[in-house]
């Protein structure tokens, strides 16, 4: 199969909604056919990235280990927008995966140089 | 030309996107283009439940999509991950969870996100339609 670039774009929160679930089967599913991964987290989709989730308290699964084992399937880019971070008040030592924040410019040079960018 | 690759992410009935994407594809399949797949995720997968009524005077979204498929040759797949949660079965599917009835229109059938990938892989541009 052909070789591309992949990014996907989470923008929505872990739980409440399902797309966050759908965006991390998309990133599995793209790394199990040797796509090249890349994913990008802005707006509440940043809060995908914190510890401690509790979501057994309304009845929902954990995301959170799953996320964290994304770079056992080869899936290692993975950038944050640092602007959301500031807006969430979330620091580096709140995240539960090594994501690399990025400046607007930089999310623009990212998106640039993907051949494709899913919105979840 | 151009090919494309369509996702539909948002319900039929509780929004417009299997809608639009259904006016999308026509358009471009008159104007010269060719559509390869077209991929229904999330609350998409409703857009191939048969059991949809809708009200009087309109047709059925799994209908139109049928007759538009059909017509143009296009793969209608819909997640089988996606589906499954939101009871669209197969024949096969519903003997296997023992479930009373078959949900899935038979122009669509049911596949894993493998086929979007592939789509993705070899469509020139893609786009989804979704909340």
């Amino acid at each position: 199969m052909t070789q591309k670039r992949i990014l996907i774009v989470c923008r929505r929160p872990p739980y409440g909604e399902s797309f966050a679930r759908e965006a991390l089967d998309v990133a599995m599913a793209s790394a199990a056919f040797d796509q090249e991964i890349a994913l990008l987290f802005l707006d509440a989709g940043v809060t995908l990235l914190t510890k401690n989730q509790q979501p057994e308290t309304i009845g929902d699964k954990s995301l959170e280990k799953q996320f964290a084992a994304l770079p056992l399937y080869d899936v290692n880019e993975l950038y944050v927008d640092a602007g959301a971070l500031q807006q969430y008040r979330l620091s580096q030592t709140d995240l539960s995966l090594p994501a690399q924040p990025l400046a607007t410019g930089e999310i623009t040079q990212l998106l640039e140089r993907s051949d494709i960018v899913l919105n979840f | 030309m151009t090919s494309f690759a369509l996702m539909v992410l948002g319900a039929p009935v509780s929004t417009q996107a299997p809608q639009t994407a259904l006016a999308f594809a026509r358009a471009a399949v008159q104007g010269g283009h060719r559509i390869l797949r077209v991929f229904f995720f999330h609350d998409g997968v409703h857009c191939g439940n048969q059991m949809l009524v809708p009200p009087a005077g309109q047709q059925p979204i799994a209908e139109q999509w049928a007759a538009f498929a059909q017509q143009h040759n296009i793969d209608l797949v819909v997640c089988v991950a996606s589906a499954l949660k939101r009871g669209v079965l197969d024949a096969g599917e519903a003997k296997r969870y023992d479930k009373p009835a078959a949900t899935l229109h038979p122009a669509f059938a049911l596949s894993g996100l493998g086929q979007w990938i592939d789509a993705c892989v070899n469509a020139e541009r893609l786009l989804s339609f979704g909340p």
